[in-house]
This record gives C-alpha cells, structure tokens and sequence, in this order.
C-alpha cells in the first residue's frame, strides 16, 4: 500500500525538480517560487523514494 | 568522474564467480548511471570553461571521447571480465605475486585518497551560502582560504570518515535513491541558466569570449573524457564489478555514467560558470566554487545536491582507501585503516589544490594504476599466442613478479618526467604508457620472466 503511494509521489517529485526550472527558462515563474518547489520537490523525493526504489 | 565502482558484495573474491550469482544487465546500468554523476562533475564542467574550451570541443570531444570509453569497457574490460570472473586483485595476484599487489594496494589507496579530498573540497563550498564571510577557494587556490575553511572540511571530513568507518552500505543506498534527482538538478542548473541569459543557444553559450587562450583542445576534452576512468576500464579495476555480467555487452552499460554524467552533467555544470562569467563578470580562470553558483541558481537543493554527490561518492572512497591500507598491513583493523585514510583525504581537501587541479588529477591517477591493466590484457589474450605463461607469479609460487613491477614503473616513470619536465597534459598519457607498459611486459617476460610451461590452451 505504502509502495503505491510512495511511487506516484517520487514521480511528482521528479516532475517537481525539473518543471519549475523548465517554466523558469521561458519566464512563466519567479526564480524564488521555482526554488521553493524545487526544495519541497526534493524532500518529497527523499522520503518517497527509499519506499519503493530497488536497491540491487 | 567516478571514484569507483561499487564492491559487489564480498563474495568470490578468491574464485571465480558461479553462474548462480550472475547478474542481468539492468543492475549494471543504474550503478553506472549513479556512479558517475558524482560532486567533482560540478568542478569539471566549470573548469573547461576556465581551460577556454571551445564549444565544438565540449560538444563533440566529449561526444567522442565517452563513446570511446564505452567502447573500451565493453570491448576490454567487460570482455575479460566475463571470461576470468576474477577480481582485479586476485588475477593480478596471479600475475604479480600477492607481494607485488600491495605495492599497488598503496598506489591505489593513496590516490583514493586524494580524489576523495576533491570531493571533501567540492562538498565544503556548500557551506559557504551559509557563511558569506567565509573565504571561497577559486581555481587558482591551493591553499586553505583560512580557518573557517578548514572548519568546514574537518567536519565534513570526519562525518564522511565516521560513516565509512561503519561500511558503507547506508550512504550507497543514499546515492542509488539520489542518482536520478541528482542528474535533474544539474539538468535545472542549465534551464535556469539558459532562462536568465535568455539565450538558448548552446553553441554561443559554450563559445569562449573572442582573446581567451584555449587551453585545452579538442583532442584534449577527447583524451580527458576517454581516460578519465582509465583506471576502471583500461585499468581493470572495473573486473570486479563486471565479473557478475552475464554478457560482456554489460559494458555498454557504462554508456548511462558517461553519456548522463560525463556528457550531459559536465555541459549544465559549465553553463552555470558561463553565467557568472557573462553576468557577474568573473574572471574565468579564478572561476567560483561550486556552492554558491549552485545555490543561486536552484537554492538550497542545489546545495543538498552538492553534499549528497560529493558525500555519497567521497564515501565509497574513502572506504576503498581504507581496504587498499588495510591489505597492506592485513592486522591493521578496518576501522583503524579507514580513519588513516579519512585524515589523509581530510589534509587532502583541505588544500583546494587537487580539486582545482582536477583536470590534470585524474590523468596522473590514470597513468598510474591503468598500466597494470595492460599486462592482464596482454596475459589474457596474448600470452599463449606470443609464448610468455600465463598467470606466472601462480605457476612459479613467487610473490613478487619483478617482471611487472618493471614493466609498471619504467613506463609510467617516463610519463611523469613527461608531465613534470614537458608539460604534457597528463590525459595524454595513460593509453601511451599502458601500451608501452604492455609491450614492456612481454618483452621482459621473454627474455628474464620466470621460465614456465605455456598453456596449450586457456
């Protein structure tokens, strides 16, 4: 149950490193909002990831 | 760059790898990928910048030079690999004598050393945003920038020694979970940048102002990106990651570090000094730490993204520095070996010299250590062709093979005249003196090599 929660939001973490910064480069966004995200993104990623990456 | 491969468990390490324990080729390629997007990527990119690298050089040398060295680890180092399923250590122990192997063992472990200095180096300027007083080192730095500076790299340098110290399982799993977030930050790193220059073309971006002296040519950036890692391919350390394939085409598996972190991370991280340069008038030869260009450009998870990539591949280092004193002096506890290699790569980094150096650093390393790999090539696929024995050292019981150590420190003892008296970039010379190390080897092996049966077949 974990797992499948934990992957869509490593996913929309992922989304949320590289979307801002993609928004950013056409002027759609402020730099401190897309920081913002991209630090919120981050530790989303950190907490989700471990609960559903294979670690061979 | 890459400090090394994983260790791949502790097993087999003295036999030849079971069928069971193989390994499909999907495990090769998220380690490749995570391996070699590592802190020192946010040096490199940036100092071919600082070198006057033009933008064809980056864009096609870098192109050029890691598809080369994919081709080396599938073609050389994969292929041996999958045929001995040895470590690097044991076939050489078989070559060299078990007496011989510590002499490397030493090579080894003290440059692990200083490539994890680098990154002790690269991770410390992630504090600077946090203490704007404190003294930034700049390409032209070799010494510490003054007692804050230290302070950072003795803290960072310790935690990193204490974790190695415990194995470092935890941080490789750390590194595993990080390796794809980490490659989206240095893609984030070029979007912002490109988004505040309002200029999309890479190719101007990448062009030196007209008068910059273009220290490094294209053969160059082709040469450096070729043999970065020759200690793992040409240099075999990779046989022991790559004995568990199941198919020597795993070495195309090396195609994801190089492409992803070699090629694309190299290139965003550039284009973060292109931007200080342009805008904030940077003399490109000083250049500016990584941790404050990061922190501008994405905040705090640029600097989260300095620590884990510096951590997560400084870690791995230290530890395997660790190992290659400890096999030096097998009484020595591991944790005491580990803390011996920590304070040497904490004095390392301390002096921002080796990480500023990076570019010459990493051809030195592998003019050093690649050579060995030439003689396990020339045993592999020539020995019984060109009438030398295979595996001497086991066939006669000798523990030290002066053969190889002839053949190991002539050739590489020229080439660092060469670096030192002549000024030959040092990326030039790890495939010269493998191959005259090579030759050496059969030379000498044929004429005062020990006298033994040559196989009639492997």
């Amino acid at each position: 149950m974990i797992k499948k929660i934990a992957r869509p939001i490593g996913y929309l973490a992922l989304l949320g490193t590289i979307l801002p910064p993609l928004l950013f480069m056409f002027h759609t966004i402020e730099l401190a909002p897309m920081q913002g995200t991209m630090f919120v993104s981050c530790i989303a990623w950190f907490v989700a990831a471990p609960l559903w990456m294979k670690t061979e | 760059m890459s400090e090394e491969a994983p260790d791949s468990g502790s097993e087999y390490e003295r036999e030849r790898v079971p069928d069971r324990a193989l390994k499909g080729p999907s495990a090769f390629w998220g380690m490749y990928a995570g391996e070699h997007t590592a802190g020192t990527e946010f040096m490199i990119g940036p100092l071919f910048v600082s070198w006057g690298a033009s933008a064809s050089s980056l864009i096609f040398g870098l192109l050029i030079g890691n598809l080369l060295a994919v081709l080396t680890w599938r073609f050389l180092t994969a292929t041996i690999a999958t045929q001995q399923r040895l470590t690097l250590y044991f076939k050489m122990e078989k070559i060299a004598g078990k007496h011989l192997v510590k002499i490397y063992n030493l090579a080894n472990g003290i440059l692990f050393c200083f490539l994890a200095g680098s990154m002790i180096t690269v991770s410390a300027t992630a504090v600077g945003p946090f203490f704007p007083t404190m003294k930034m080192p700049t390409f032209e730095s070799t010494m510490p920038t003054g007692p804050g500076w230290i302070m950072a790299c003795v803290v960072i340098g310790v935690a990193m020694t204490l974790v190695a110290m415990k194995g470092y399982g935890v941080v490789a799993k750390v590194g595993h979970y990080a390796a794809p977030w980490m490659f989206l930050v240095f893609i984030a790193c070029a979007l912002v940048t490109l988004g505040r220059l309002d200029n999309y073309n890479l190719w101007e971006l990448l062009s030196p102002p007209p008068g910059t002296p273009e220290q490094i040519s294209f053969l160059g950036i082709v040469f450096f990106s070729w043999f970065c890692n020759a200690a793992m391919h040409i240099g075999m350390a990779d046989l022991s990651v790559l004995r568990f394939a199941k198919s020597p085409n795993a070495g195309y598996a090396s195609a994801a570090g190089m492409f992803l972190g070699h090629y694309i991370a190299w290139i965003c991280a550039a284009l973060l000094l292109v931007y200080w340069v342009r805008v904030h008038g940077v003399d490109p030869s000083t250049g500016k730490d990584p941790g404050t260009m990061v922190n501008d450009a994405v905040g705090w998870t640029g600097l989260i993204c300095v620590i884990i990539a510096g951590w997560t591949t400084a870690n791995p280092t230290i530890y395997r520095a660790g190992l290659a004193f400890q096999g030096i002096a097998p009484s020595m506890p591991r944790n005491v070996s580990t803390m011996i290699a920590g304070a040497v790569c904490i004095a390392a980094g301390i002096f921002p010299a080796f990480a500023m150096n990076l570019l010459g650093f990493v051809g030195i390393y592998g003019t050093i250590l690649a050579p060995i790999g030439a003689i396990i090539v020339v045993d592999h696929f020539f020995a019984k062709s060109l009438g030398i024995p295979s595996d001497p050292a086991e066939q006669s019981g000798t523990s030290f093979n002066f053969t190889v150590l002839l053949a190991w420190l002539i050739p590489v003892g020229v080439a660092m005249y060469l670096y030192r008296f002549h000024d030959v970039f040092a990326s030039y010379l790890p495939l010269p003196t493998s191959i005259a190390c090579g030759l050496l080897y059969v030379v000498l092996s044929k004429s005062i090599g020990p006298k033994l049966a040559i196989p009639s077949s492997r």
